[in-house]
């Protein structure tokens, strides 16, 4: 089958003429752009230029104050993060977002036992919503075999990020949104980020839309990228066409 | 489950079976009601040290299963059946009651059930054709099961002691379930228990009912305990003294409630000797180990026990072959 024919290449992911205004402020002006299947999207921009607050609004964190997002052409308008997650859209956080008392398997299993069953059969159902062998799976393509049964609490920060990670993927989403996945993480254990991503992401077809500061992280990861400066969009393309752009270099790569 | 504790906990199996043997009669009455005030508490538990919510109505839903019961088992309808009502009233009403309090959740939970426990203490006491006002029910039956009466003190406590042990198995059940890891999802990190599709409302919501449910379970038994009820037994100050029980034994730990209850109530007894002083020294003994623990004791003997026996952390990033 051919990988690229036009159903295969559907946005996943839509965004509408998003803005969000703060009081005065517009953080994201008048932004629209397309996500397809199997892309690595990545969005830079200096800080203050609206990432996050984008970001927000495609998850239902914000409301937009003008514009909307579709996921696989349904409009996510007033849908909430539980539902948006049930639609299939995973994410992980800027923030270590684990359960910090619970172990690595338990904060897996969770990512991925409220998209089983029905709310009557998870209270009669298996404790493990029959997930253990999944999580596992999971848990073991992250490497993190040897701390299935430690608090994800006591792990490095690190470590946290690749739970993290497991838990945005243990529901089978279509499309991941990565909040600064490379923050704080050391280079030994990007360089194993990055790698099981791209893995996850020609195994899997999974869309993932990446934040991130790391130029050299974003480069080496994403298919296409777009910056922001500003809350407007002022440059879209490969990178190595985001690398040569000037306003790209002006506004935030620097000389 | 550990062998150890299968033996521990057979063993206090042993001692709940044992416990009221050749005792006198007041003894066994408290022994009765500790057992229920350990359910009701376990209720209050799963809303609180579970889902995280703080309600201050737990004495009204007991309040509400004990005059169902009451009233039920006055018309010559079997406990059970009055038990069986009670339970789902409470189930309901916490339901009823969650839905709107549950939007804003925390302490605007804590005011609108004080605000709750409170205008059910004015209903029982001036709805005086129902519920008697203020001279309460009187003279309700103790149940009988298959021909075996509870009308002896001893029978009465082997009866609440099923109850007890029917309650802790549900409870045990629920926490074992995929809900009971949502729940502790709930209480450590909201915000990404939402984004992994974890319904946060929902399951307060059924999490703070089902904990009622346990307190109309509680006031189902009171009623033929103690025989006589009256607005009063069912006011804050009792709600209040149920909180006591679930922080003093250690909120969010299973045996938490339990033991709570039992310091609660067998406290003042051994306190009786120091006669008016009883008060402050109690009081004084609550802020010091909430100053020292602010888990209750499960929480406090934890500290000690892991003091003189310190967890070994293995340094498995250490091992061989393992990068990351």
């Amino acid at each position: 089958m051919n990988a690229h024919t036009p159903s295969d290449r559907a946005p996943i992911l839509a965004v509408h003429n998003i803005s969000k205004q703060f009081g005065g402020i517009r953080a994201v002006n008048n932004v629209s752009f397309e996500v397809r299947k199997g892309e690595i999207l990545g969005l830079i921009g200096p800080n203050g230029s609206g990432k996050s607050t984008l970001f927000n609004c495609i998850l239902g964190q914000l409301k937009p104050t003008t514009g909307h997002c579709e996921i696989n052409g349904k409009s996510t308008d007033g849908v909430r993060p539980a539902d948006l997650s049930l639609m299939g859209v995973g994410r992980t956080f800027q923030q270590l977002s684990v359960f910090p008392k619970m172990t690595v398997l338990d904060n897996v299993i969770l990512a991925g036992q409220e998209h089983e069953g029905t709310m009557l059969s998870r209270l009669f159902g298996k404790p493990d919503a029959g997930l253990t062998g999944k999580a596992e799976q999971l848990i073991e393509f992250f490497r993190l075999t040897p701390y299935r049964d430690t608090e994800a609490g006591s792990l490095s920060y690190g470590q946290q990020k690749l739970v993290d990670a497991a838990m945005a993927f243990m529901a089978g989403p279509g499309i991941v949104l990565l909040d600064e996945p490379a923050g704080g993480v050391n280079l030994t254990m990007l360089a194993n980020l990055k790698e099981r991503l791209q893995t996850y992401n020609r195994e899997h077809g999974t869309t993932f839309v990446v934040i991130e500061h790391n130029m050299e992280f974003v480069m080496s990861l994403c298919t296409r990228i777009i910056v922001l400066a500003q809350g407007e969009i002022i440059a879209e393309g490969s990178p190595e066409e985001i690398r040569s752009n000037q306003m790209v270099i002006d506004a935030y790569l620097g000389g | 489950m550990k062998p150890l504790t299968l033996i521990l906990l057979g063993l206090a199996l042993v001692a709940l079976i044992l416990a009221p043997i050749g005792q006198g009669n007041y003894i066994v009455y408290t022994l009765s009601s500790w057992l229920l005030f350990s359910i009701s508490a376990m209720g209050l538990n799963l809303t609180l040290g579970y889902a995280g919510q703080v309600s201050l109505a737990q004495a009204g839903f007991m309040g509400i299963g004990a005059y169902i019961t009451a009233l039920m088992t006055l018309a010559g309808i079997h406990w059970v059946v009055a038990a069986g009502v009670s339970i789902s009233s409470c189930f309901a009403v916490g339901l009823l009651l969650g839905w709107p309090a549950l939007r804003v959740q925390h302490h605007f939970l804590a005011f609108v059930t004080l605000a709750f426990n409170t205008l059910l203490f004015l209903v029982l006491r001036n709805e005086e054709e129902v519920t008697g006002g203020s001279f309460g029910l009187v003279g309700m039956p103790r149940p009988d099961f298959f021909g075996l009466s509870t009308m002896s003190n001893l029978n009465f406590y082997y009866f609440s002691l099923v109850c007890f042990l029917i309650a802790v198995a549900v409870m045990w059940g629920i926490l074992r379930s995929p809900w009971g890891r949502a729940f502790k999802a709930l209480r450590e990190n909201p915000i990404r228990a939402e984004s992994l599709g974890l319904k946060i409302r929902r399951q307060t919501l059924l999490a703070f009912a089902i904990g009622s449910a346990f307190g109309g379970l509680a006031g189902a038994m009171q009623a033929p305990l103690v025989q006589f009820i009256e607005p009063g037994s069912f006011g804050l100050i009792h709600s209040l003294k149920i909180l006591l029980m679930v922080v003093v034994g250690g909120s969010g730990f299973f045996f938490g409630p339990m033991l709570g209850a039992a310091v609660v109530i067998l406290l003042p007894e051994l306190l009786r000797f120091t006669e008016g002083y009883y008060l402050m020294i109690y009081a004084a003994l609550v802020i010091v180990l909430m100053v020292f623990s602010p888990n209750g004791l499960i929480g406090a003997g934890q500290k000690i026990w892991l003091k003189f026996k310190p967890k070994h952390e293995a340094r498995r990033d250490m091992q061989k072959g393992f990068q990351l």
